[in-house]
């Protein structure tokens, strides 16, 4: 390829056109690539525009044969670049050659500079190849050049193409052009001209982060990526933005590492493909169950050290304030405790608004059958199993779909279904009464086992209460669903009135236990009030003849544990709650293995020797229930908020409880579970799961503000022994604690006739915001039924213009074929006339 | 291996993504594709090669997908279109852009309509041919009478843009993670 060289160095003496087809020749296939490129670079682009602009500007002056020169070979570098990193093509000695090229072409070039006078004709010039000013003597610059190449260089060694020495003698041209261009462009463009060439390179910048998410193809992206590139590093050093490229590594760099990445982004962050399989692996999990199994015996006999520890309310101290630091513990044990519930009420509504806002959209049924057949198939699915269940359940929507498309019209016999449904409504509530008095009648007894002893009776009558709630809540929902086949609803429905029935089983058994709880209460209440008779009076034997009671005796040292207690009600609540709380997780777990693991191993292994398939016949695999599982989650919260004031450590007892449910569950649902056949859209009912959260919140925290409010501390245990009622917590610290004025305060503040107002005007508020809140919400059906007659109008209109359209279309056919049709007819004639003619 | 910036330019994966669905790619077919890309090799992977990937082995739609990443519109993926496809498909591509190849890969006939056969395909593929050809047929209509909105009686891209943008699913379920 020597004669390449030489035949650069012979254009030096011709027109630019002729060396452009030069180089066409010489570069074998790459004439269409080539051209494409200049098409594109003289296309449309507002860059390119820009550019040819200042094209025509700098055509006006002179410029150097030496230019040119260097123009060729920029651009032959950049065609090289192209293939380099294009990755596509094939050639293999390109390399080299461009190697013994480039060498000779800067030879060429540094005698060329001090030969060759300036020549002023430019017609086509390649776009950024040409914007070189005049050319000044390379003497003083060539050591300008030398340093701009040492900097240059640095900043290339990054860069990743691996043949070193072409890269530099390239980067050293591209600098002796950058340089000159830095040297040269700002004294020679005036400022509009700078203006667009730095516009053009914002506009190439643009285009560059943007190439993402165009949907080219591969090959069409990297080259223009290049071009751009290219054409932003060359003039933004011209525009004395030499740190350019810097920064913006330096800004990438910096929202990458700012900026989280999502799963499966990252080897970290994603199940390595090795493991996949053994991480639901059974034998993994019951490991840890044999520890486990001592660690619940413990905590399902909260007594023992745990009642005394900090786990119940009883445990703390009434002094007013703890340790050096003055902390006021009955104080921040009063606050946490109202605190929290203020939170929690919060963060419920305002995820309720929330969902609301997001809500609003999805209701839309106008691209019903469309959506099924684009958006149904989930492209993540990648086993085989998933994918058959995907199908089945693909297909049974469809046929769903189609059977309510058919039978919009249809209308059922009516009385019959409306009779169905009172029927099962009426079985529903004699279910829900009988588990009420079921559930009270067992706390009874165990109230009279509790009279009698408790060592007399078995385990099972000690555990009834709970047992029995934990039953129930096994099987009743079981009885609604078979109840619910009555009613014949729309999945939805049925789902949400099923959801609703277990939401009143469970509110009805948990305030029985509460009414159970409250008797326990005022007898332990009476229970200290004979202790504190007896300690009086086991005090007065101590102190042996002194008869008054508030003497001062000598300290007699009694150790701790002989002081008589008195019994501490709220530490009983306590127990009683964190006892729930251990059983019904028990009876959770005890569910999930016998009820979905034995069952799946039953119709597994018993499939093989059974009359009939068991596998889709009766039992068949447990379908993973999600609105259940939901709902237990929701009610476990509910009992944490009604225990969480008498037994402070519960929140986070019920942490651990929460991991472990979620591997067990885990493993639970990819072992033994089958997915729900009929799946529709319940995404609608996030605010139905919400306003449930909101009523359990509501509900929980009713007991736990009328136990403070209206029934004294014990005596002896607790941070408000002592007191009347137990927020008088608060009085006292606003008396003691602040500035004199603040009570006063507080207390013209707390007056009925300043309060009363207050709420009358808070409730004008809400009814207000009720009404316009309605009235934006009729405003917006409004135009939604708008928007749609406007879309169908539309339709309508284009298809009559579509059918004119065919029309005329059809007539201009018609009448162009006649006429042809006669024009042929008139040729003939002719034709036969001229026959006649002839003869 | 070595990797050119442009590539990670062009797609939304980082470099060490790049470099894992390189090794991906190159357990596909081991003899033909080469560690080293210095060389500027031209390989391409042959379709049925690319179908068996876990990822797309059991999809209805996975030899349209690689078809309309290829460039010969035969399915042969070089690195680059490889690399491409799964970008477009990652969670990190715009809704936009992949409205545009969801069209595309719907588009079985390549005439830049989803005409009434397409449809039928489609649905064809989603079922295993559960449906009757009535049914076929009844959803297939009633389908091009949602989104149709020029009435011509096949889909454009701008029909279909206009349907998949208001679809609530649309991103969690045209998305694969490799």
């Amino acid at each position: 390829m020597s004669t390449a060289g030489e035949q650069d160095a012979d254009l030096s003496l011709q027109e630019e056109h002729e060396s452009k087809t030069h180089r066409t020749k010489r570069r074998d296939g790459d004439r269409q690539k080539k051209k494409r490129r200049n098409e594109r670079r003289k296309g449309g682009t507002r860059a390119g525009e820009g550019e040819e602009d200042l094209q025509a500007v700098s055509e006006k002056r002179e410029r150097s044969k030496r230019k040119r020169a260097k123009s060729k070979q920029e651009t032959s570098r950049r065609e090289n670049n192209e293939e380099e990193e294009a990755q596509l093509t094939g050639g293999k000695g390109t390399k080299a050659r461009k190697d013994i090229r480039n060498e000779k072409t800067r030879r060429m070039e540094k005698e060329e500079v001090r030969e060759v006078d300036e020549n002023v004709d430019k017609g086509k010039k390649k776009q950024g190849s040409t914007k070189k000013g005049e050319k000044k003597e390379d003497g003083g610059k060539q050591l300008v050049k030398e340093k701009a190449r040492d900097i240059k260089k640095k900043k290339h060694k990054k860069a990743e193409t691996r043949y070193s020495e072409p890269e530099t003698s390239e980067e050293d041209d591209d600098e002796e052009e950058d340089n000159d261009k830095d040297v040269v462009r700002p004294e020679c463009l005036s400022p509009e001209e700078l203006e667009k060439l730095k516009e053009a390179v914002d506009e190439r910048k643009k285009l560059i982060q943007s190439l993402r998410g165009k949907p080219w193809p591969m090959k069409k992206k990297l080259v223009t990526l290049r071009e751009s590139q290219e054409f932003v590093e060359k003039y933004e050093g011209a525009l004395g933005k030499g740190k350019g490229r810097k920064l913006y590594a330096y800004k990438v760099l910096m929202t990458k590492a700012l900026m989280g990445r999502p799963y499966g982004s990252m080897p970290r962050k994603t199940v390595p493909r090795a493991e996949e399989a053994s991480a639901m692996d059974f034998a993994v999990l019951w490991d840890f169950g044999v520890s486990g199994y001592y660690f619940i015996c413990l905590l399902l006999y909260p007594q023992g050290y745990a009642q005394y520890s900090v786990l119940f309310y009883g445990y703390y101290n009434n002094q007013r304030t703890v340790g050096w630091l003055k902390f006021r513990m009955p104080l921040s044990y009063f606050l946490v405790g109202v605190g929290t519930v203020a939170y929690s009420y919060m963060v419920v509504i305002r995820t309720m608004a929330r969902n609301a806002n997001e809500s609003g959209v999805g209701d839309d049924n106008s691209f019903n059958f469309s959506w099924k057949m684009f958006t149904s198939w989930d492209y993540l699915i990648g086993n085989a199993e998933t994918a058959d269940n995907k199908f089945a359940s693909i297909t049974t929507s469809f046929k769903e779909a189609i059977l309510e498309e058919q039978e919009s019209h249809k209308d059922d016999n009516i009385h019959l279904t409306r009779f169905l449904r009172v029927l099962a409504n009426f079985l529903v509530l004699c279910c829900l009464a009988g588990s009420g008095y079921l559930i009270y009648f067992v706390v009874r007894r165990s109230q009279k086992f509790a009279l009698d002893g408790l060592e007399n009776h078995t385990w099972w009558e000690r555990n009834e209460v709970n047992m029995v709630m934990s039953l129930l809540g096994m099987f009743c929902p079981m009885l609604f669903d078979v109840i619910s086949t009555l009613e014949n609803y729309h999945p939805r429905v049925a789902l949400q009135w099923q959801l609703g029935r277990i939401f009143a089983l469970f509110l009805g058994n948990l305030y029985t236990f509460i009414i159970a709880l409250m008797d326990e209460i005022n007898l332990k209440r009476k229970e200290e009030k004979v202790v504190k008779f007896n300690i009086t009076m086991w005090e007065a034997s101590l102190y042996n003849g002194t008869v008054l009671e508030n003497s001062t005796a000598p300290p007699v040292t009694i150790h701790p544990a002989d002081v008589p207690r008195g019994p501490c009600w709220e530490t009983m609540v306590g127990q009683e709650f964190v006892r729930l709380i251990i059983s019904d997780t028990m009876t959770t777990y005890i569910t999930l293995l016998i009820g979905d693991f034995l069952r799946a191993v039953l119709v597994r292994f018993l499939n093989y020797c059974w009359c009939w398939d068991l596998e889709a016949g009766f039992p068949s695999y447990s379908e993973f229930d999600v609105s259940g599982n939901v709902l237990g989650l929701i009610f476990n919260q509910g009992m944490i908020w009604m225990g969480s004031f008498y037994a402070p450590c519960l929140p986070a007892l019920n942490v651990i409880r929460l991991h472990v449910s979620m591997y067990l569950q885990c493993w639970a649902v990819m072992c033994c579970n089958v997915p729900q056949e009929r799946v529709f859209k319940a995404s609608g009912s996030n605010n139905f799961y919400m306003a449930m959260l909101l009523v359990i919140l509501f509900l929980s925290t009713l007991p736990a503000i009328y136990t403070i409010v209206s029934i004294p501390p014990s005596f002896d245990c607790g941070p408000f022994s002592g007191k009347n009622r137990m927020f008088d917590v608060i009085h006292e610290t606003l008396e003691s604690d602040f500035p004199p004025w603040f009570s006063k305060v507080f207390s013209y503040a707390s007056n009925p006739g300043l309060v009363l107002p207050f709420i009358l005007l808070m409730v004008l508020a809400i009814y207000y915001l009720q009404s316009t809140s309605k009235s934006y919400r009729e405003a917006n059906v409004e135009l939604k039924k708008k928007l749609q007659m406007q879309n169908e109008e539309n339709k309508r209109k284009n298809k009559r213009a579509a059918l004119k359209a065919q029309m005329d279309l059809e007539e201009a056919r018609k009448t162009a074929q006649e006429q042809q049709r006669n024009n042929n007819a008139s040729v003939q004639d002719q034709e036969g006339e001229s026959f006649d003619f002839k003869y | 291996m070595i990797l050119h910036r442009c590539v990670i330019d062009c797609t939304f994966f980082t470099r060490k993504e790049i470099l894992r669905l390189h090794g991906r790619y190159h357990e596909l077919a081991p003899h033909l594709v080469p560690m080293d890309y210095t060389n500027e090799p031209d390989c391409k992977i042959p379709l049925a090669l690319i179908v068996n990937m876990p990822e797309l082995k059991e999809n209805p739609f996975r030899n349209r997908i690689v078809e309309s990443f290829s460039e010969d519109g035969m399915g042969n993926l070089s690195f680059n279109e490889f690399v491409d496809m799964f970008s477009v498909l990652s969670e990190m591509a715009p809704r936009e852009l992949k409205a545009i190849y969801a069209f595309k890969i719907y588009d079985f006939n390549v005439d830049n309509y989803l005409c009434k056969e397409d449809l039928e395909k489609t649905l064809n593929k989603l079922t295993k041919e559960e449906l009757t050809p009535e049914e076929v047929e009844l959803v297939c209509e009633k389908t091009i009478e949602e989104a149709d909105l020029d009435g011509d009686h096949k889909l454009s891209f701008a029909d279909f843009e206009n349907m998949i943008s208001r679809a609530p699913d649309f991103l969690s379920t045209f998305h694969i993670r490799i």
